[in-house]
């Protein structure tokens, strides 16, 4: 199997934080989206970004991506400042990411699609590639190759040839896995990675996740199933109106009144 | 400059401004019921014009004009009934094609009805040479009609979108077409009432417009890509600001000849489209905030 | 074997155009070979299109402009007499670095005019620059924007050289001389060069298709299909898509360019009909036909409907049945005629999901 460089085994990361959200704001005309948004995301860790519908968590998922300007606040990214960024150049620094509603790219095979997730990874560029050079060929083969190891390591090598959008939903999610994967992200952002899968699929997941994180990825993900939540985090960020209400360990979210009150309704509704 | 000269060409200006304006509205109109921007728009007021022009000798020029928008707009739900109204969620590339490829054959039957020849209705009122003393100076008669049709179409149109219960359904199949037809409103019949309705105003300023302009095969592409200019200028889909960025590109392309010769009047109306969509693609009255949420 | 799989159409190609040359030469029909030569050049201009419009998703309705960008500055360059500036410090310069020539009109007058070796490049160098500096802001526009925007910059350049006496106005430039590639290599309209000249540009198509072939089977050939099917994830694994549109538009226009400056030397001179809307329009017409993302489907059309157009089989319908065909096309198979059920080998093996 080709050797795919991950980070760093994860014990070394852990004590440095990999991404900072400071003071983070976002408005839409009149509508602040987000207000004041801070937190860490420590090395090696799978941090969990929960709140109910409207909270913001989709915002501040396409701010820390780049495809959306913060109207103030900063995003620190392996200590350099991000916010307002290209979202290609912040792919470029080791950020990958997933899609709540899977954006798999058309009329490109599995295989094609995993191979341009190690776009930000390869180089050549278009004189190279019109005029077919060795180096061109040379790296062509290694994208192939890796790609297809991140194929079998989600078990769906079977699947290279066929034209990805028309596989089922479950086996889509992971391409786009993979896809995020081949990049050698050093941040995995994963955007409702369990919506629409079944129990047995999640659970699949949650394994994959951990895995994941084995490999030295820290993670940040969207989800609203808080059984895989609460089994998988280290920490849990909660997030209401565009403000953080709540930031610990799983047990202690469990615990907290006021989350508590938001999932299930305050008593004077 | 002396008064006569600025007069003349101010005039010119407002004829051709209204125009223009005319044919942005029925992009307008097309766009908001659709989504879909018709590139045969400026070939439908060559088509009115030509169609009255050859009918004038058989009837009386009011009877000619009337038929000659009547036959425009049979011909506008004919297009939209043979080659659009069956397309399910046809792509923005796809129906640009389409809508090209639709000009071009329009063109090429009035080319071989017509022939390559100018033409031209006769002045409504007088001659070419006739002129009305308004405030010291001579306008033609003509150029009233021009203003005035113009005029009482623009303002029918905005009475009928906002006063009438079918005028509202087409707003409301714009706004969302899912809705509308969840709501029982019949979208199909509405796009094809579209059609028709920019095929009639596009065929009534070909009529009006003829006696100045002249009608001649080819007359579409030019009139489609300054309609669209005074469109994209006045916001798209907005019907009241293109009456206005259509006089102002009437005036700024009139008065351009004052600087640069008449070949280079296209170049200019062109140069200020391009300009538009590089700077300010939702329009100089539109709302940057909404246009972004429009698919283009 | 991936290689030979890859290479072996053009094989094919070059054995199809030499068999082509030996049949006409055999049959006495070397006339056919004129006009196979100037569809050679349209494909050239095509192809390049083909890129930008099927792979990277981007609709030009211009692409006229940037053939007569090439063909006019190269036909203008060689064409109009300096004698009256050679004391001009400038022109002398060019004169010291032998990128001029002397020699005489077809009256016997004497000529000074640019060689046709910098002539050329300079055409290439004015395509590539304006290309660069209309597609950033234009290839910032999508649907109809994009639309209208590209075919507004070809009504300008249409507009300039209708209107502009340094090229012809409506007469264009004529009295173009022949372009010597190479000694014993001629481009030129010349009845003695004619099968040197079906073999010039026949193989200018062989090297754009190998180079576009090897660019849409790598990563920035990827990349360019992801950015056409969804954009916000090329952007997020990488791709920087503003500039992957640009540089496939100014590769588009530097063939469309090349295409132009070949043809007029061919000619001996190019009209603003080159320029037109409707030359535009056809080019994208003949790519629809050939089905949008196909190379070899846009470079068949191109052949054949520019073969039969210029031997006049559509008589003064000519435009009348391109926009037909762009009618029909667009309703009934907006993936091309070559994925119409009718081809293949049987329908009931048709795919029901197809």
């Amino acid at each position: 199997m080709a050797k795919i460089n991950f980070p760093a085994p994860p014990g070394r990361l852990r004590k440095m934080p990999l991404l900072s959200i400071k003071d983070l704001n976002r408005s839409f005309g009149g509508i602040q989206a987000l207000s004041d948004v801070s937190f860490k995301v420590s090395g090696g860790t799978i941090k969990a970004l929960i709140g109910p519908n409207g909270a913001g968590k989709t915002t501040l998922f396409n701010l820390i991506c780049g495809n959306l300007p913060p109207s103030s606040g900063r995003i620190i990214f392996k200590d350099q400042a991000i916010e307002g960024r290209a979202a290609h150049h912040i792919a470029r620094l080791g950020l990958a990411r997933t899609f709540q509603n899977i954006k798999l790219y058309p009329g490109l095979s599995t295989l094609e699609n995993v191979m341009l997730g190690r776009h930000s990874r390869s180089h050549t560029g278009f004189m190279a590639a019109m005029l077919n050079l060795p180096r061109a060929r040379r790296e062509e083969a290694d994208i192939k190759e890796k790609s297809y190891a991140m194929l079998q390591m989600l078990n769906i090598a079977d699947l290279a040839a066929k034209e990805a959008v028309s596989l089922a939903f479950g086996q889509q999610r992971a391409v786009e896995m993979a896809r995020a994967l081949a990049a050698e992200p050093e941040l995995l952002l994963l955007d409702e990675p369990a919506a629409g899968l079944n129990i047995y699929e999640t659970a699949e997941l949650a394994d994959l996740i951990t895995q994941v994180r084995e490999m030295g990825i820290t993670i940040l993900l969207v989800e609203h199933d808080m059984s895989l939540v609460m089994k998988i985090s280290d920490e849990i960020v909660v997030l209401n109106f565009g403000r953080k209400i709540a930031e610990g360990v799983p047990a202690a979210i469990q615990n907290n009144q006021e989350v508590i009150k938001i999932y299930l309704g305050s008593e004077d509704d | 400059m002396s008064t006569e000269l600025f007069f003349q060409y101010f005039s010119a200006g407002i004829t051709y401004g209204f125009l223009y304006a005319i044919v942005a509205i029925g992009f307008n109109i097309i766009y908001n019921a659709t989504g879909i921007i018709n590139f045969a728009q400026g070939e439908f007021v060559m088509l009115g014009g030509m169609t009255a022009i050859s009918l004038y000798p058989f009837m009386p020029l009011p009877l000619a004009i009337i038929a000659a928008v009547i036959i425009t707009t049979i011909i506008g739900a004919l297009v939209e009934m043979i080659f659009i109204r069956w397309l399910d969620n046809p792509s923005v590339l796809r129906m640009i094609i389409i809508t090209i490829g639709l000009s071009i054959l329009i063109r090429e039957a009035a080319l071989f009805i017509w022939g390559e020849s100018v033409r031209s209705l006769p002045y409504f009122n007088g001659s070419s040479i006739s002129s009305i003393n308004i405030m010291g100076a001579n306008v033609s008669p003509q150029v009233l009609w021009v203003i005035g049709v113009c005029a009482v179409m623009v303002t029918a149109l905005s009475l009928f979108f906002k006063l009438t219960t079918l005028g509202r359904e087409m707003r409301a199949c714009a706004a969302n077409r899912l809705a509308a037809t969840l709501c029982g409103i019949n979208t199909r019949n509405r796009i094809t009432l579209s059609f028709m309705l920019s095929a009639a105003i596009g065929a009534a300023a070909g009529c009006v417009m003829s006696p100045i302009t002249y009608s001649q095969y080819d007359m579409g592409p030019g009139l489609a890509i300054k309609g669209f200019t005074v469109a994209i200028l006045g916001g798209l889909g907005n019907s009241m600001a293109a009456v206005a960025a259509g006089l102002l590109l009437g005036l700024v392309e009139s008065f351009s000849i004052v600087i640069l010769p008449q070949s280079y009047q296209e170049i200019i109306a062109t140069s200020i489209l391009l300009l538009v969509l590089f700077i300010r693609p939702h329009g100089l009255f539109g709302n940057k905030e909404a246009a972004a949420l429009k698919e283009f | 074997m991936r290689r030979l799989k890859r290479y072996l159409p053009l094989a094919v190609m070059a054995l199809t155009v030499t068999a082509v040359q030996l049949l006409t030469s055999y049959t006495g029909t070397a006339y056919y070979l004129t006009q196979l030569t100037i569809t050679a050049y349209y494909g050239l201009l095509i192809i390049g299109l083909c890129v930008l419009m099927g792979y990277a998703g981007q609709l030009s309705l211009g692409h006229a402009g940037f053939f007569a960008i090439g063909g006019y500055v190269s036909a203008a360059l060689t064409t109009h007499d300096l004698t009256a500036y050679r004391n001009n410090f400038f022109i002398t310069l060019l004169n010291h670095a032998h990128l001029l020539i002397s020699r005489q009109d077809i009256y016997g007058e004497p000529l000074l005019t640019v060689k046709a070796w910098p002539a050329c490049l300079a055409a290439i160098a004015a395509a590539l620059l304006i290309a660069f500096i209309i597609g950033i802001p234009v290839l910032k526009l999508k649907g109809h924007y994009l639309a209208m925007a590209t075919l507004g910059f070809g009504i300008i350049i249409f507009r300039i050289v209708m209107a502009g006496s340094y090229f012809g106005e409506a007469d264009g430039i004529s009295d173009v001389p022949a372009f010597t590639l190479l000694p014993g290599l001629t481009v030129s309209g010349d009845f003695s060069y004619r099968v040197q000249n079906y073999y010039i540009a026949w193989a200018l198509i062989l090297i754009g298709m190998f180079l576009l072939i090897n660019l849409i089977n790598s990563r920035p050939g990827r990349a360019l299909r992801a950015i056409h099917g969804s954009p916000e994830a090329a952007e997020a694994a990488g791709v920087n898509t503003a500039r992957y549109k640009l540089l496939t538009f100014v590769i588009s226009a530097a063939f469309a360019a090349v295409a132009g400056i070949f043809l007029t030397h061919f000619n001996g001179g190019i009209g603003p009909s080159e320029a037109s809307i409707m030359k535009s329009v056809r080019y994208v017409a003949i790519i629809a036909i050939g089905g949008m993302a196909s190379l070899w489907g846009a470079l068949g059309m191109g052949v054949i409907l520019n073969f039969l157009s210029l031997r006049g089989v559509f008589g003064s319908y000519d435009d009348a049945v391109f926009g037909a065909i762009l009618v029909l096309v667009m309703l009934f198979a907006p993936q091309g005629i070559l994925s119409l059920s009718i081809w293949r080998k049987s329908i009931f093996r048709r795919r029901r999901d197809g």
